[in-house]
């Protein structure tokens, strides 16, 4: 029971999807022009979360390790067209303004992380209550940026009036770069309140990033591991900035820069190289790649 | 319909990333320096333009004939999802040049959602299969369009002096909020 309550807790604050891991950016930024937007699409997104969280992890060991990947793709956008009838059904006012974002659940960064990270490896109710902590920290957070901007864009709250007569509600926070500015101070916030608290007890301030993939769960985006992902780091103000580096910083002798500016030149250099494959590293923006030879090697 | 309409208003007026909010992962993410941006923008137009295709063909004469529309967001992301891999394996063997510029980024794509994004939107809005694939082609350049843009904002905004709290995420989402906001103005174009 313990560890359900932990699940519960991990997903609402201490990997809150919205607020510490960022994730699924798209609709967190497309949805919240009302906070019950906000809400209705981040109940569907738990309840496609759970839902496949539950399904993934009974089928955990009847997947094979190779097709691990459409099979969960496959689950969870089964779960995402049952849910989009239902609400086409139930809550039509609602499915019309989510639009197509009902369907791009199968997209979300969160779901498929979770099934790659949890509940591909744990038993059923642990990963049951998994699904539904991330699913409702995504909500709270979802339904707080949806409040912030139906506040300060339309005075109003869940479709109540608030501030009538108090001033002229600013309309660009419900418009598309609003839904930005709010979310860059609502992270500028944070970031603020981490680097106090960081000064405090003299460590390094954690902050949040979103300017490379470092952060993303998602697998099957550039094919990246959880293991791969470096922890919110401090990014470092002047020195390393990739953008001042050349970008393709070729570790083996594969003269990749050449090979875009001429493809002719380099192929003839390196026939054989083809053969193996090429990594981009977000975080560094640097190209590696792997020889057939060096692949053997490692197998 | 008029080609150059439909230009502006997938790529411009309707931009996938500032306007449909789709794509926003790889839009932050990859935009470090103009040159990769260029290339993901690339890639992006290359998938996009033959996943729309595929898939309002697959929708107009596989799904519709079976009455099986329903089934659109499974079979769309699967083919999606395999159609990328199979450019993949396709451009490293037979296409080498090709592959060089474009390989890195083509994984990213497969679970980019502006791609399904598009290609859902597609087949709701009715759109033909001649039509879908003008749709997606140009939606993808709007998309490389802004993705270019913010890459050179940021490569200007590495020699700022950018408040520590804004550092990495919030400059950037600032800076795209206003890059949303000069999108706005097209839409008085159609």
């Amino acid at each position: 029971m313990n560890k359900c309550v932990e699940r519960l807790y991990n997903g609402v604050i201490k990997e809150n999807p919205t607020f510490v891991q960022m994730l699924g950016m798209c609709p967190t930024l497309a949805v919240t022009s009302s906070a019950i937007n906000g809400l209705g699409m981040g109940l569907a997104t738990t309840a496609v979360l759970t839902a496949s969280n539950l399904m993934i992890s009974a089928l955990r060991k009847v997947i094979p390790d190779k097709v691990r990947i459409p099979a969960f793709i496959t689950i969870i956008a089964s779960f995402v067209t049952i849910i989009s009838f239902l609400m086409q059904a139930y809550t039509p006012e609602l499915y019309d303004s989510l639009g197509v974002f009902i369907s791009l659940i199968v997209v979300n960064c969160i779901i498929l992380g979770r099934a790659e990270a949890y509940a591909s490896k744990n038993p059923v109710i642990p990963s049951v209550f998994d699904g539904l902590g991330m699913g409702l920290g995504f909500t709270v957070g979802l339904t707080l940026i949806g409040i912030i901007r139906e506040f300060l864009g339309a005075g109003k709250i869940f479709g109540f009036e608030v501030t009538t007569e108090l001033w002229d509600p600013i309309a660009i926070f419900t418009s598309n770069p609003g839904a930005f500015f709010v979310l860059a101070f609502l992270i500028a916030g944070i970031n603020a309140f981490a680097i106090r608290k960081a000064k405090k007890t003299g460590g390094k301030p954690k902050l949040r990033r979103i300017d490379t993939c470092a952060g993303c769960t998602n697998l099957s985006c550039a094919g990246r591991r959880m293991a791969d992902c470096p922890e919110g780091e401090d990014i470092g103000t002047t020195e390393a900035s990739p953008a001042k580096k050349e970008f393709f910083d070729i570790e083996n002798d594969v003269d990749v820069k050449a090979a875009i500016d001429k493809p002719g030149a380099a192929e003839v250099k390196n026939a054989e190289p083809l053969e193996g494959t090429m990594t981009l590293d977000m975080t560094t923006g640097k190209v590696t790649y792997t020889s057939p030879k060096e692949e053997e090697g490692k197998e | 319909m008029n080609i150059f309409l439909f230009a502006i208003s997938a790529a411009l007026v309707n931009n996938v990333v500032l306007v449909q909010f789709q794509g926003l992962c790889p839009f932050l993410g990859v935009s470090k320096n103009t040159k990769t941006a260029a290339g993901m923008g690339g890639a992006v137009i290359f998938v996009m333009t033959l996943a729309s295709t595929v898939t309002s063909i697959v929708y107009y004469y596989v799904l519709t004939p079976l009455d099986l529309q329903y089934l659109n967001t499974i079979a769309f992301i699967l083919i999606i999802a395999g159609l990328v891999q199979f450019v993949e394996m396709f451009l490293k063997k037979k296409v080498p040049s090709l592959y060089r510029a474009l390989g890195v980024y083509l994984p990213l794509i497969t679970t980019n959602c502006a791609v399904l994004g598009i290609a859902i939107s597609n087949v709701q809005d009715d759109l033909s299969v001649g039509e879908s694939i003008l749709n997606g082609f140009f939606s993808a350049v709007g998309f490389a369009i802004a993705i270019t843009i913010l890459a050179s904002i940021r490569e200007k905004m590495e020699r700022n002096n950018v408040p520590k709290a804004f550092q990495g995420g919030p400059i950037i989402l600032i800076a795209a909020g206003l890059m949303a906001l000069a999108f706005q103005g097209f839409s008085g174009l159609l």
